[in-house]
């Protein structure tokens, strides 16, 4: 081709074009610096220090790593919330996400009347899990729940510390078992069918070709399901805030994290450490996710 | 090899029995079954959202009759919707539209122009998409307490307790996998296409409004569907950041609901369908959409 590629590198642009160009990255740039990073480094700031909340920005003293001894000394929540962040992670990752990926081995066989089988599994994922929550009173309830009605107990599942956590973990596996359907379907969809006939060919069973063949070559969906199950159990909060602010049972890291800075007593500081512990977890989890991401490109 | 796959599709189902093809019937009898679990909850909610109190309260919820519309006049007075869905609304479609156009500049960038750090720059947005946002929450809590925004902007006159800071904040989470998925698609775009536009002569904007966005309309379309649900379906910042439950979205105002209807499960019924109506008329209607967005998203990263 004789004609210069004008088009290639910035510099080719006319000084208007510059200025529309660096707008373009600018504006939205400067909004999530402004309302995501600045408060991420803020929040690990303000985690050592002692600030209330309430007196001059200037009064801040520096406490070292106080807030995080007094977390997991003094602080009677925390334990439980961290179990049951664990407790959600595990239930999601063992029972909701193995589910999930069963529905779309079946769904994916193509049988008569796929769409309607899909759709049914992946309709709670378009509700939000504040809903979710409050839906699942009707059979939660105790006094005119269904599960009760049923069984003529008289269990009030969202309140009793014993069972809330697994009442609720029931709702949101509803939901999350349908979301990583959708995501493995759309692995399936992109194995090549000649490698299930190659080990069809092979005499290996159904099975078998599943475990040995369609799964290891899905490795990124399943490495982006890993993450988001774990994203999804860090960032859990809705469904617990809607039935009881997170307390009584249903304590997670997010709840107190938004307790210790809306309610009554702000303690910025001590909130700040809790979010940091946030923080570097799901910073572990970002990494491996852009990783994926990035390789991509 | 998309011929031999066109050819082979339709012959798995009935070879799935194999020797003992008598199992047949197993699969879609598991499917059917899976489905109406699945379904359960809600056909639950639908049914019962039809049902009298005093009905239920006297025969039990395993019993069928007593219907009756009045759980929907009384949930729709007694939980406010005509204010909510307003709110929602008002939320809901400037944070949509600003996500995407922003999205749209910032992936036309990465995409278009071989900066040496677009990769970073897409990792900065998309990081930014992931973090918690229960972890961000004390800055800005903060910092919107803070900003004093005149009277017209917000009757607070803080940015906390405004539409303004929500949507802003909403865009802030939104920004990065929007830009992510469409510069993905923006990349797809053959280099050619601007090669003629800038020996027409044509500068960046009239590119970005004339060439590109009309052509990335389907990856649009299907973010459109997916932001409206995910948006209007946001929780938290719209419970921390709004403290006055009259300027709650519908999803927040489930915090009030709670209370108010405890006494009477129709009313939770009927309010969780009310509730739910948009977003299943947007996935009923839009359903393809929907799942290429999402999936869209998630192969892609």
């Amino acid at each position: 081709m004789a004609s210069k590629r004008k088009y290639k590198g910035i510099d080719q642009l006319s000084t208007r074009d510059k200025v529309v160009v660096g707008l373009m990255v600018i504006v939205p740039t400067l909004i999530v610096v402004w309302l995501v990073w600045l408060p991420a480094i803020s929040t690990v700031l303000l985690s050592f220090t002692n600030w209330d909340g309430i007196g001059p920005l200037s009064g801040i003293k520096p406490v070292g790593l106080q807030n995080y001894r007094d977390i997991a000394t003094i602080y009677p929540p925390f334990w439980p919330a961290i179990q049951h962040n664990l407790i959600w992670l595990a239930a999601l990752f063992l029972v909701a996400t193995p589910l999930g990926m069963l529905f779309a081995v079946l769904v994916d066989r193509g049988v008569a009347g796929t769409r309607f089988y899909q759709t049914s599994i992946y309709l709670p994922v378009v509700l939000s899990l504040a809903l979710i929550g409050f839906i699942w009173q009707l059979i939660y309830s105790r006094d005119q729940g269904l599960l009760n009605a049923i069984t003529g107990g008289t269990t009030d599942w969202y309140g009793d510390p014993n069972v809330n956590l697994w009442a609720v973990l029931v709702a949101a596996s509803w939901r999350h078992a349908g979301y990583i359907m959708l995501l493995y379907l759309a692995g399936l969809k992109g194995v090549d069918p000649s490698l299930r006939e190659a080990a069809k060919i092979d005499g290996a069973s159904e099975t078998t070709t599943f475990f040995r063949v369609v799964f290891p070559v899905m490795r990124p969906i399943n490495i982006i399901v890993v993450v988001v199950t774990f994203i999804e159990s860090l960032r859990a909060f809705d469904i617990v805030w809607v039935i009881n602010k997170g307390r009584n049972g249903l304590e997670l890291i997010s709840a107190l994290v938004t307790q210790n800075v809306v309610g009554e007593a702000s303690r910025i500081g001590f909130g700040s450490a809790l979010a940091t512990i946030m923080l570097l977890i799901s910073s572990v989890l970002v990494v491996i996710y852009l990783r994926i991401a990035m390789k991509e490109d | 090899m998309t011929d031999l796959a066109v050819k082979t599709r339709p012959q798995r189902a009935p070879r799935e029995g194999g020797p003992s093809s008598g199992r047949r019937w197993l699969l879609p009898v598991m499917l059917t079954l899976i489905s109406l679990i699945w379904l359960f909850p809600l056909l639950l909610a639908l049914v019962n959202s039809f049902r009298d109190y005093a009905y239920t309260a006297k025969n039990g919820y395993i019993s069928w009759g007593g219907f009756t519309l009045d759980n929907y006049t009384n949930a729709w007075a007694a939980g406010d919707f005509g204010l909510h869905f307003m709110n929602s609304v008002i939320i809901t479609v400037p944070a949509v539209i600003l996500t995407l156009f922003l999205s749209c500049c910032v992936a036309f960038v990465v995409a278009r122009f071989s900066f040496k750090f677009n990769l970073a720059l897409l990792g900065f947005f998309l990081a930014a998409n992931l973090l918690p946002p229960q972890a961000l929450l004390i800055p800005v809590y903060r910092m919107f307490r803070a900003i004093e925004v005149p009277l017209w902007v917000s009757d607070s006159g803080t940015l906390l307790n405004s539409f303004v800071g929500l949507i802003l904040v909403n865009m802030a989470f939104q920004i990065g996998f929007c830009a992510f998925v469409l510069s993905n698609y923006m990349k797809a775009l053959p280099r050619e296409l601007y090669e003629s536009a800038v020996i027409d002569g044509a500068s960046v904007t009239r590119q970005f409004f004339q060439i590109t966005l009309p052509l990335c309309r389907p990856a649009i379309a299907a973010l459109a569907v997916l932001q409206v649900t995910w948006i209007y379906n946001e929780f938290f910042w719209a419970t921390v950041l709004l403290q006055q439950g009259d300027k709650f979205p519908v999803t927040s105002s489930i915090n009030n609901l709670r209370g108010q209807f405890f006494t009477d499960n129709n009313l939770v019924a009927a309010g969780s369908v009310i509730i739910a109506v948009p977003t299943l008329v947007i996935f009923f209607v839009l359903q393809r959409h929907f799942v290429a967005g999402l999936t869209l998203g998630a192969t892609k990263g």
